[in-house]
C-alpha cells in the first residue's frame, strides 16, 4: 500500500472514490462510451450493467489507466485519471474478465509476483496469510492454470486485492462462476466493503446487482438509469402481468406484438408480460382471464424485466 | 448406401471445412503477405545479390620498388574484373592493416628489387596475401593471378628482355593464405555459425516476450499493477542474455574440440563482442513482440528478419561478391559485424582497434533498436 493512503471510514465524509464527467472513448468512428459521469462515493458497492458491448469494459480499462479516454475529466481516488494513472494503479485493484493470472505459475508464485510489483513489506509472511485466508496453503504449488473457475476467481481476487486497495475495479467477475462460488464471491466482497473499500463492479446476473448499494446501467456508451434497485424499477414506469399454468408457453407468441405490450419474457415457468399502459395490457389480457387453466395477476417488475426494456429502448444489441 | 458413404466421408463436410480455412486464410494478412513476401525476397536475393564467383575484391598494393614494371603490375590488377585497387601503399605493414581489419582481401606486395630481378631474369618473387578467413571468397580471383602478371608483363619485356616475357614465368607468384593457410572451409563456416545460431534463437525466444503475455491475457493484468516499460523489458531480455552466454559457450567449445577451429585472439574480447551483439539481437526480438499479435506473426516476423541475415552477411556467399546495394542491407545487419568479429579475433588475433569499425555500428543498432522497442511499447491497451 501506498505510504499516502489511509483508510477512511465507508462512505460517511460523502467523498467520491470515483468521480468522472463526460468519459468519452472512440474506437475508429465506433463511441464505445459517450460522455458518461460516474460519481461513486467511497466505501460504496456499486453495480454496472449494460449488454454486452456497451462500455462497461471499455470505461473500467479507463478508469484504472489501461485505456486513454479520449474526452472527460475528473478523479479517481481524488487524483486526476487522465494524468496520474500511475498513482491510480497502486490503490486500485482490477480484475479481468478473463482470468489474468499466470496460469504457468504456481498459486504462491503468482502472489509473491504480485506481491513484490507493489513493493508489500513482509511479503513472505503477506503470502503465507493470504494463502490461508483462500483455504489453499496445501495447494500452493499447484499450477493456477490447473485451477477450476471458481477456484481461479477467488485466487484473481486475492491477488488484485494483496496490495490494500482503496478501490476494487471488477469486470464481470462471476461469468461463468458456480452459484456456490458466486455467493461467496459476494460476501467477500462486502466485506472489503465494510473495510471501506469502494467496489464497482460489472455484472450480468440480477441477483448480484440487487446486492448494490447503486446500479449504473449503460447502454451503448450512454447511461440510461442509475440509482438504487427500487429507484430503477419505479423510474422505469413499467406495468408487468405474470401469467402461469397450463398453456402460458403458447400465450407468449399470441400476445407478442400486440398494442402496448412492450416485451412478453418468460422467468422459470412465470410468463412475464410487461408494458407502459395498463389498459392496453389489461385489453390484451382480457380473452384470457376466463381461461381456468391460467392465473393472470399483476406484480412489481423485476430487475430483469427493466433491464430487458432499457436494453430494447436503446438499441443496444448483443454486441 | 449413399447414406453410409455420406457417414464416412462427406464432400459437402469437406468443402465446409474449405470454406472455413480460405476465409481465415484470407483474414490472416500478416501470414499471405509472407507468403508472397519471402518467395520474392528469395528469387532477388538469389537472383541478383548472390555471386559464385565474386569480382571486384578490394585489393591494397604494396609496392617497395616503384618502376614502370609496378605500374603495369597495379594497372593490371586494377583493369581485371576480379581486383578493385583501393588503395597503394609503401610499407607491407600497412597493408598487412588493411587485411586484419577485413577493408581488403587481397594485398599485391611488390619486394625491393624487383625491377633488377626481372630485368636479370631472376624470377623474383612476388607476393599476394589473401584473406583466407572466407576461402570460397577469394578462390577465383587467386586462379587469375599469374596469368594477370604475364599479360601484364609482356608488354614491357620488349627488346632484350623479350625471350624472358613468357615462358618460364618470369615472376614467382607467391599466395599466401593468411589466417587460415590450409583454406579449411570449417573456420569460416563454424565462427560464422556462432553469428547465425544466435541470430536464430535470440530474435525468437523474445519475439514472443509481449506476444505471448498478449495472447494470454496477462498482458492487460501487467499493465494494471504498477510495472513500468523499461522494467517489464529488462525483465524480458536479461534471462535471454543468459541463454546467449550459454550457446556462445557451447558453440564455440564445440567448434574449438570438434572441428579444431584455431582460436588465437582473446575470448575475453569476443564476449564483450558477443554480448553487445545479443543485446542487439534481443532488442530486435522484443521490438517484434510489441508488433505482432499472436506468436504466429512473431515467428514470422523473426524469419523475415533471419533470411537476410544469413544471406546477406558473408555467412553464406563471400560478402564482397555482392552488388554494393546488398553489400548495404548487409552492413546495416548486426550479424554482419559480428561475424567479421568472430573471424577476426578467432583467426586474426585481432585486438580492440581492429575490431572496432565493426563494433559500433551494432551498439548503434542496438540503441536503434532499443529506441523503437520502447516507443512502441504501449502502457495501454489503445
Amino acid at each position: 500500500m501506498s505510504d499516502s493512503a489511509s483508510p477512511r471510514p465507508a462512505g460517511t465524509d460523502g467523498a467520491m472514490a470515483i468521480d468522472v464527467r463526460g468519459l468519452t472513448k472512440r474506437f475508429g468512428k465506433k463511441v464505445a462510451v459517450n460522455g458518461i459521469d460516474i460519481a461513486v462515493p467511497q466505501g460504496q458497492v456499486w453495480g454496472f450493467l449494460g449488454p454486452n458491448g456497451s462500455g462497461k469494459t471499455t470505461t473500467i480499462r479507463m478508469l484504472c489507466g489501461l485505456l486513454n479516454a479520449d474526452a472527460g475529466e475528473g478523479t479517481c481516488l481524488g487524483l486526476d485519471f487522465r494524468t496520474q494513472s500511475e498513482s491510480i494503479k497502486r490503490e486500485t485493484g482490477y480484475m479481468t474478465q478473463k482470468f489474468s493470472f499466470w496460469e504457468d505459475l504456481s498459486i504462491r508464485e503468482n502472489l509473491d509476483f504480485v506481491a513484490s510489483v507493489y513493493s508489500l513489506p513482509k511479503r513472505r509472511q503477506l503470502v503465507d496469510q493470504t494463502l490461508e485466508k483462500l483455504g489453499l496453503e496445501h495447494r500452493r504449488h499447484q499450477l493456477a492454470g490447473e485451477l477450476s473457475g471458481g477456484w481461479k476467481q477467488r485466487l484473481a481476487l486475492a491477488a488484485c486485492t494483496l496490495h490494500s486497495p482503496r478501490l476494487l475495479l471488477l469486470d464481470e467477475p462471476t461469468a461463468g462462476v458456480d452459484p456456490k462460488a458466486r455467493r461467496d464471491f459476494w460476501n467477500e466482497i462486502h466485506t472489503l466493503s465494510a473495510d471501506g473499500i469502494t467496489v464497482l463492479v460489472s455484472t450480468h446476473y440480477m441477483d448480484e446487482a440487487e446486492r448494490c448499494d447503486r446500479i449504473v446501467f449503460i447502454s451503448v456508451g450512454n447511461i440510461v438509469a442509475r440509482g438504487t434497485v427500487p429507484e430503477i424499477i419505479a423510474a422505469s414506469g413499467l406495468i408487468t402481468f405474470t401469467v402461469e399454468g397450463e398453456g402460458a408457453r403458447a400465450l407468449a407468441e399470441r400476445l407478442r406484438g400486440l398494442p402496448g405490450i412492450e416485451f412478453v419474457a418468460f422467468f422459470g415457468a412465470l410468463l412475464h408480460v410487461s408494458g407502459y399502459d395498463r389498459a392496453l395490457l389489461e385489453k390484451a389480457l382480457a380473452p384470457y382471464r376466463g381461461d381456468p387453466k391460467l392465473k393472470i395477476s399483476e406484480t412489481t417488475p423485476s430487475l430483469e424485466d427493466v433491464f430487458i426494456q432499457l436494453q430494447q429502448n436503446n438499441g443496444g444489441g448483443n454486441a | 448406401m449413399n447414406a453410409v458413404v455420406e457417414h464416412i466421408f462427406s464432400v459437402r463436410r469437406v468443402l465446409a471445412m474449405l470454406g472455413k480455412e480460405f476465409i481465415q486464410m484470407r483474414r490472416d494478412r500478416l501470414t499471405l503477405g509472407m507468403l508472397i513476401g519471402i518467395p520474392l525476397m528469395q528469387l532477388f536475393l538469389f537472383g541478383y545479390a548472390i555471386n559464385m564467383v565474386p569480382r571486384h575484391l578490394a585489393t591494397v598494393v604494396s609496392i617497395s620498388d616503384p618502376g614502370p614494371f609496378a605500374d603495369s603490375i597495379v594497372a593490371a590488377f586494377s583493369n581485371s574484373s576480379f581486383f578493385d585497387v583501393v588503395h597503394a601503399t609503401n610499407s607491407p605493414d600497412e597493408a598487412r592493416q588493411w587485411l586484419a581489419e577485413g577493408k581488403a582481401s587481397f594485398v599485391v606486395e611488390i619486394p625491393a628489387n624487383f625491377s633488377r630481378d626481372l630485368v636479370r631474369g631472376a624470377a623474383p618473387e612476388l607476393l599476394v596475401e589473401t584473406d583466407a578467413t572466407d576461402p570460397a571468397a577469394g578462390s577465383y580471383a587467386i586462379g587469375a593471378v599469374p596469368t594477370l602478371i604475364t599479360t601484364a608483363l609482356r608488354d614491357d619485356m620488349v627488346g632484350p628482355l623479350h625471350a624472358r616475357a613468357t615462358a618460364p614465368p618470369p615472376v614467382n607468384v607467391v599466395i599466401h593464405n593468411l589466417y587460415n593457410p590450409e583454406n579449411i572451409t570449417q573456420y569460416n563456416i563454424v565462427p560464422g555459425l556462432l553469428g547465425v545460431i544466435l541470430t536464430m534463437t535470440m530474435v525468437m525466444a523474445t519475439s514472443i516476450a509481449l506476444t505471448r503475455e498478449r495472447e494470454r491475457g496477462t498482458y492487460e493484468n501487467l499493465l494494471a499493477m504498477p510495472t513500468r516499460p523499461v522494467e517489464i523489458m529488462i525483465g524480458k531480455i536479461t534471462p535471454n542474455i543468459f541463454v546467449g552466454a550459454f550457446q556462445c559457450a557451447l558453440i564455440l567449445a564445440v567448434a574449438r574440440f570438434v572441428f579444431h577451429v584455431p582460436m588465437i585472439g582473446s575470448l575475453w574480447l569476443l564476449a564483450a563482442a558477443a554480448t553487445i551483439y545479443i543485446m542487439a539481437l534481443l532488442a530486435v526480438g522484443y521490438t517484434i513482440s510489441t508488433i505482432a499479435s499472436n506468436q504466429m506473426q512473431a515467428m514470422q516476423m523473426t524469419f523475415f528478419f533471419f533470411l537476410p541475415s544469413i544471406m546477406l552477411s558473408g555467412f553464406i556467399f563471400p560478402f564482397r561478391g555482392m552488388p554494393a546495394w546488398a553489400q548495404w542491407i548487409g552492413e546495416a545487419m548486426p550479424i554482419t559485424h559480428f561475424l567479421r568479429i568472430v573471424r577476426g579475433i578467432l583467426l586474426k588475433n585481432n585486438g580492440p582497434h581492429e575490431i572496432w569499425p565493426d563494433v559500433w555500428p551494432m551498439i548503434l543498432f542496438l540503441f536503434a533498436a532499443g529506441f523503437i522497442a520502447v516507443r512502441r511499447f504501449r502502457r495501454t491497451l489503445d
